[in-house]
C-alpha cells in the first residue's frame, strides 16, 4: 500500500494517520506539518463522523488525480476523540445510511480503485457491529 | 470630526454575466451611477478605496474618471473584500482627513466554481490530489452538521433559496430573476448534500459603488441623510470551522455552535451602533449557500440556534416579516462578485432606507439596516445603517 504523500499514515495491519502535536500548546492538527513546532503524534484508528457530504461532481483537474470517470464519495469529517477532527473519504456505506455520529474506523483506500498501482488515500470505514462488539 | 459618515450616493451595474464588460468597466459604471446619485463631479472625489478580487487593479479606473491625482488605495482581503474598503473609507472620514470620498469594488470571475490550489492555502499537494480541494464541500459539511445538532430541515433550506429567487424579481440589478418553486429546489440535483443546484451562488460579475461624506458635507449637498453606524472586519476566534480544513479542534463541549469572525464583527458593530438586533428593521446576511443565511441570521444575533425552522415556516424573513433578509435575493440570485459582493448589501440597505424598493420594498418605512459577509479564512464584515 502507497500512501500518496509521504508520513501521511503508518504502514502498518490497522494504518494509522499521522498527525502534529504542538510542543506548546498540545494542539493537533492533521496532517503533521513537519516543522520544528510540532512533533509526529499516532492518531486514534478509531472515532466518529463529525459531518460529512456527498461530493456529487468531478473535482477540476489539477489539482484533482482521480480517475477521469466519477462516482460520488462521502467527504466526511471524523472526530478522533480526545484529538482532533480529521478530513477524509468514508468508505462502504450507502449515502443513505450515513448519520452524524456513527463509529467509523482508520481505512485507506486506493484513488482510483481500477489501477492496481493507485496511490493509497486517508479513508474510514463503517465500524461494522461484529468489529465493535469484538473491541 | 464631528457627526455620523454619511451614505450620499449609490450606484451599482447589474450583477451576474455582462460579455464584453471588463471588472473595471463594470466599476467605472457603478462609480459614475453614484456620483449622479449625490451630485458630485469626479474632481471633487478626495480620496477611493477599491476592491476587487480577480478583475485587476481598482485604482486602474483613473484612466476613465480623470487623472486627478486622487488618492486611491487597492483592497483585497478575500470574501471581505468590499466590507474592507467600506470600513476603510469610513476611517479615512472619521479621522478629519477628508469629508467626500468613495468605496467602490467590482469583480468578474470565470465562469463555474472557484478553483483553488493547495499552495494558495499553504496546503500540501495530496490534499487537492484527492478531491478535497472544493468550497462546496465545506459549506455543505458545515451545514450537516448544523442541522443535525439543530433539527433544520432540508425544505427550510429550498424555503431560504425560494426567497431570493421571488425577491430578485423586483430587483433590476439581480442576475437569476426568475421564481423557481420549492418543489423545484427540492427536487433539483444535489451539488453536495443536503444542497441543491439552486442552493448555492455562482460566482458572478458586477460593481458597485458608494459615495462617503462627513455628516457636515452631506448636509451641504442636500441628501437625505443615510449614517453608516458601525462598520467592523473582524478575523475568526480560535477552533472555529473553516474552509479547506484537513482538521478542525476537538473542543470540550461540541453540543453548540462554534465561534465564528460573524459573531465577533456582529457584536462589535452592535456595540458601535448601540442598538441590538431587536432594533433592526432589515438585514443582509451572506448567503453562498441557502444554509448560510440561516447559520448567520443566529451569528448575527437574530434568533437562537434552531429557531430559522420556524422563522422560515412563519415567513419571518419575508419582505413583509418581522425581519426581512435578504432584499434584493442577495448572493443566491445575484452570484458573488467577491470584490462587489458586500458593497452591494449596502447599496441594496441604502435604497430599502430610502423607500426606493418598489416590489421588494420593505413596508412602513425601516429606519435600520444590516449587513453581513462572511467568508474564507475565516473573515466576516458588519455595517450597520440608520436614517
Amino acid at each position: 500500500m502507497k500512501a500518496i504523500a509521504e508520513g501521511l499514515f503508518t504502514d502498518e495491519a490497522q494504518p494509522r494517520l499521522i498527525g502534529g502535536k504542538d510542543r506548546e500548546t498540545g494542539r493537533i492538527v492533521f496532517p503533521f506539518p513537519g516543522t520544528p513546532t510540532f512533533e509526529p503524534v499516532l492518531l486514534s484508528s478509531e472515532g466518529s463522523l463529525w459531518s460529512y457530504t456527498v461530493q456529487r461532481f468531478r473535482p477540476k483537474t489539477p489539482p484533482y488525480l482521480g480517475p477521469e470517470a466519477f462516482s460520488p464519495w462521502v467527504v466526511a469529517y471524523v472526530e478522533l476523540p480526545g484529538q482532533v477532527i480529521v478530513e477524509a473519504r468514508l468508505n462502504d456505506v450507502a449515502f443513505e445510511d450515513v448519520k452524524v455520529g456513527m463509529a467509523v474506523r482508520f481505512a485507506p483506500s486506493p484513488l482510483n480503485p481500477d489501477d492496481p498501482d493507485s496511490p493509497y488515500i486517508p479513508a474510514y470505514v463503517p465500524l461494522s457491529v461484529s468489529a465493535g462488539e469484538a473491541a | 470630526m464631528s457627526g455620523d459618515v454619511c451614505i450620499v450616493g449609490i450606484g451599482i451595474h447589474r450583477f451576474g454575466r455582462t460579455d464584453g464588460l471588463s471588472g473595471v468597466d463594470q466599476g467605472v459604471f457603478a462609480l459614475r451611477e453614484a456620483m449622479a446619485d449625490a451630485g458630485v463631479e469626479w474632481p471633487q472625489i478626495q480620496f477611493a478605496y477599491g476592491s476587487s478580487d480577480a478583475a485587476g487593479n481598482p485604482d486602474t479606473m483613473v484612466d476613465r474618471l480623470g487623472l486627478t491625482g486622487v488618492q486611491f488605495i487597492n483592497v483585497r482581503n478575500g470574501c471581505a473584500a468590499g466590507g474592507s474598503a467600506l470600513f476603510s473609507a469610513q476611517m479615512a472620514i472619521k479621522s478629519g482627513e477628508f469629508d467626500l470620498g468613495v468605496a467602490v469594488g467590482f469583480d468578474k470571475h470565470p465562469r463555474g466554481a472557484f478553483n483553488a490550489l493547495p499552495a494558495e492555502y499553504n496546503l500540501p499537494d495530496w490534499y487537492g490530489e484527492v478531491g478535497q480541494m472544493v468550497t462546496t464541500q465545506f459549506f455543505a459539511a458545515k451545514i450537516m452538521r448544523y442541522m443535525t445538532l439543530f433539527g433544520i430541515s432540508q425544505k427550510t433550506l429550498g424555503l431560504v433559496s425560494e426567497k431570493a429567487f421571488r425577491n430578485a424579481v423586483h430587483a433590476p440589478h439581480a442576475w437569476r430573476r426568475q421564481p423557481v418553486s420549492l418543489e423545484e429546489i427540492l427536487e433539483a440535483p444535489l451539488v453536495s448534500d443536503p444542497y441543491t443546484k439552486y442552493m448555492f451562488c455562482s460566482p458572478a460579475e458586477g460593481g458597485v459603488a458608494l459615495i462617503l461624506a462627513s455628516e457636515k458635507k452631506a448636509r451641504e449637498l442636500g441628501k437625505p441623510l443615510i449614517r453608516l453606524k458601525a462598520a467592523t472586519m473582524r478575523t475568526r476566534p480560535p477552533s472555529s470551522f473553516e474552509v479547506f480544513a484537513s482538521s478542525v479542534d476537538v473542543v470540550a463541549d461540541d453540543t453548540g455552535p462554534r465561534g465564528t469572525a460573524s459573531r465577533i464583527a456582529s457584536a462589535d458593530a452592535y456595540r458601535l451602533a448601540g442598538i441590538g438586533p431587536g432594533d433592526i428593521d432589515v438585514a443582509q446576511l451572506q448567503d453562498t449557500e441557502a444554509g448560510a443565511e440561516l447559520m448567520h441570521m443566529a451569528e448575527n444575533g437574530f434568533c437562537a440556534d434552531g429557531e430559522q425552522e420556524q422563522w422560515l415556516a412563519g415567513g419571518r424573513t419575508e419582505l413583509g416579516g418581522a425581519l426581512p433578509v435578504n432584499t434584493d435575493g442577495g448572493c443566491l440570485a445575484c452570484g458573488e462578485p467577491i470584490g462587489a459582493s458586500g458593497l452591494r448589501q449596502v447599496y441594496e440597505n441604502v435604497v430599502q432606507l430610502r423607500g426606493d424598493g418598489g416590489g421588494r420594498q420593505v413596508p412602513n418605512a425601516p429606519k435600520t439596516a444590516y449587513s453581513h459577509v462572511y467568508g474564507a479564512p475565516g473573515v466576516s464584515a458588519v455595517t450597520i445603517l440608520e436614517r
